[in-house]
């Protein structure tokens, strides 16, 4: 159980997140939304630990984050960047590798023989072929496929995806979404992303957290959750909302300012 | 390390007096317990040269380079930076201070062969206190302000190091010659000092290389992956400044090393610090000895300042790796 108990974050100043509260049984795939500036990152920043909250509460599995010691938290905790894996000297298998680290001893050694799970991880995501070349040798999208290979290797139970895919063409999103899709669903893991894109929201996610200036402005089912109405309060916007033809999901069709609003 | 000891068998049995190698060998092998008995046939001054001199300086060198080399490697550990070195970050510019002012009044051996080593180690890590706390912004430490804080707090005191020098007609080639870096006239007492950081220093370093590694992939990666950042960075900067302030109150300032070694390391192994580390150490080393060697040695009896020659030695070779790294990265 993840629990944001009325969660005040400043930043320079400026309130970012202004008394959030939700909870997020595990098991499920959610997903955050809203427009710049919302506040979504820094609220994944808290659940993640790296920035604690000025006034209330992050409270993960019964017990405030801030408990948790850095190792503890990145046994069961991951996070998959935006901006993916710098250009480092490091080939792909060693950074993957390095998502073994929080269950190492200081020695870096660890009980299990964690070799069959970075074949497993590189070769779930096409990566074999590129295990031996240096990070700085690979393009954007093959770096943050790599980083979300380390991300498996260090078998999370609760990942948090800060928008992974707004550098990557839409190949590679549905690749990466798809692969986080299927292994959230094989080990009914807990995942919690930022996405920018609602359409893919819509089709990824069980439910939709809508953060606006630092508040939460709606929750439930991405059909609940993606109406005209909230996108208009919330984006200053008048989308279309369709269903998609597959899946039924709720679809966004923009429509710029002048567009005939009826045919 | 087969090198290591290589290097240091062929510096012993070069010097400005003129031994025969034999000679040199059989004082040195005379000093093992068991061969202590046996009948000599030198004099004691050439005995005291070999042992007393020669040796120690050697020891020195090896030492005071393992710790620079140790230190560089800290440094561009958790500072990601490639100009990061024990000079950059202001450490040896606030241990040159101590030293400096110390010799301005002569104070020198106020309280014996250790005032100097341990003024210089006070006001080095003075320094570094100094330049945390500047970078120091809302409880953390950026990287870019940590360096920017470091160029200023050392443009600063090497103005007031400048000061003194001018400020002392007499004493002045002392303290020039002190900031130039040598490792004459240097003693056991000065090994002893030196050997128990560096023997701490590289375990302790040493321990934080996996850590290290994954700070290469961004601060906020290492830390979801379990690192404590903060707690990383402050152990490895107190850590390569404690070495780096040791080693420049024995030998006062020797630029380069803790800058070249690393990177030469690295282009030799690949960026691991679990082998970035232990060779940057015995790199360090090597490098020194050799250095040492050729300053006494080249324009013998005149001794070149140390720091004057790995610099000199240091700088080119440096410019020409990256020439070369950046030629490689194109082609690949």
């Amino acid at each position: 159980m993840i629990d944001v108990r009325n969660a005040v974050k400043q930043i320079g100043g400026s309130l970012v997140l202004d008394g959030v509260s939700f909870s997020l049984a595990e098991g499920g795939m959610y997903g955050i939304i809203g427009p710049n500036g919302a506040g979504k990152s820094t609220l994944l920043s808290l659940l993640s630990g790296v920035e604690t909250a000025g006034a209330g509460a992050v409270v993960l599995r019964g017990k405030s984050v801030r408990s948790y010691k850095r190792k503890d938290l990145a046994r069961w905790i991951a996070v998959l960047q935006q901006e993916g894996l710098p250009m480092t000297a490091f080939t792909v298998r060693e950074v993957v590798g390095m998502g073994r680290f929080p269950h190492q001893n200081w020695l870096g050694s660890e009980e299990k023989d964690a070799g069959g799970l970075i074949e497993h991880a590189l070769a779930t995501l096409g990566l074999m072929e590129l295990a031996e070349r240096r990070l700085s040798e690979l393009s954007g999208g093959e770096r943050q496929r790599v980083a979300l290979a380390k991300v498996m290797v260090q078998e999370p139970e609760l990942i948090l995806l800060d928008e992974p895919t707004t550098y990557l063409d839409i190949g590679h999103q549905l690749q990466l979404l798809d692969a986080v899709r299927d292994w959230q669903k094989r080990k009914q893991l807990t995942v919690v992303a930022v996405l920018h894109d609602l359409n893919l929201a819509a089709q990824y996610c069980d439910r939709l957290l809508v953060l606006a200036r630092g508040k939460l402005e709606a929750e439930g089912t991405p059909a609940d959750v993606l109406t005209e109405e909230t996108i208009c309060r919330v984006y200053g916007t008048h989308p279309i909302v369709l269903r998609h033809p597959d899946s039924n999901a709720p679809q966004v069709l923009l429509r710029p300012r002048g567009a005939p609003a009826n045919l | 390390m087969l090198l290591l000891i290589l290097s240091a068998v062929v510096s012993i049995s070069i010097g400005s007096a003129g031994y025969p190698i034999s000679k040199v060998w059989a004082i040195i092998i005379h000093q093992l317990p068991w061969n202590r008995g046996e009948a000599v046939e030198w004099s004691a001054l050439d005995e005291a040269v070999v042992i007393q001199v020669r040796l120690s300086r050697i020891l020195i060198g090896v030492l005071v380079g393992a710790c620079l080399g140790l230190a560089g490697a800290g440094f561009q550990g958790v500072l990601r930076n490639p100009l990061a070195d024990p000079y950059t970050l202001g450490v040896a510019s606030g241990s040159s201070i101590g030293a400096a002012f110390l010799i301005l009044f002569g104070l020198q051996t106020a309280v014996g062969i250790w005032t100097v080593p341990f003024v210089a180690f006070v006001t080095g890590m003075a320094t570094i206190f100094a330049v945390f706390w500047l970078a120091r912004q809302q409880g953390q430490m950026r990287i870019e302000t940590l360096v920017l804080a470091g160029v200023i707090v050392q443009a600063f005191l090497g103005a007031f190091v400048s000061f003194m020098i001018s400020m002392s007609d007499t004493v002045v080639n002392e303290i020039l010659y002190w900031t130039m870096g040598s490792l004459s006239k240097r003693n056991w007492e000065h090994v002893t000092l030196v050997l128990p950081f560096a023997a701490v220093g590289l375990p302790a370093i040493a321990a934080f290389a996996q850590p290290m590694n994954l700070l290469v992939l961004g601060e906020r990666q290492a830390a979801h992956l379990g690192v404590n950042v903060e707690r990383t960075k402050l152990i490895v900067l107190m850590i390569s400044t404690l070495l780096t302030a040791v080693a420049v109150s024995v030998s006062g300032v020797i630029g380069f090393v803790g800058l070249v070694v690393p990177h030469l390391i690295r282009l030799i192994v690949g960026p691991d610090y679990r082998l970035v580390v232990p060779l940057s150490a015995i790199f360090g080393g090597i490098y020194v000895l050799w250095a040492d060697t050729l300053a006494r040695t080249a324009l013998s009896p005149k001794e070149i300042p140390l720091g004057v020659l790995t610099a000199l030695i240091g700088a080119p070779f440096f410019a020409y790796l990256l020439k070369r790294r950046k030629a490689g990265l194109k082609e690949g």
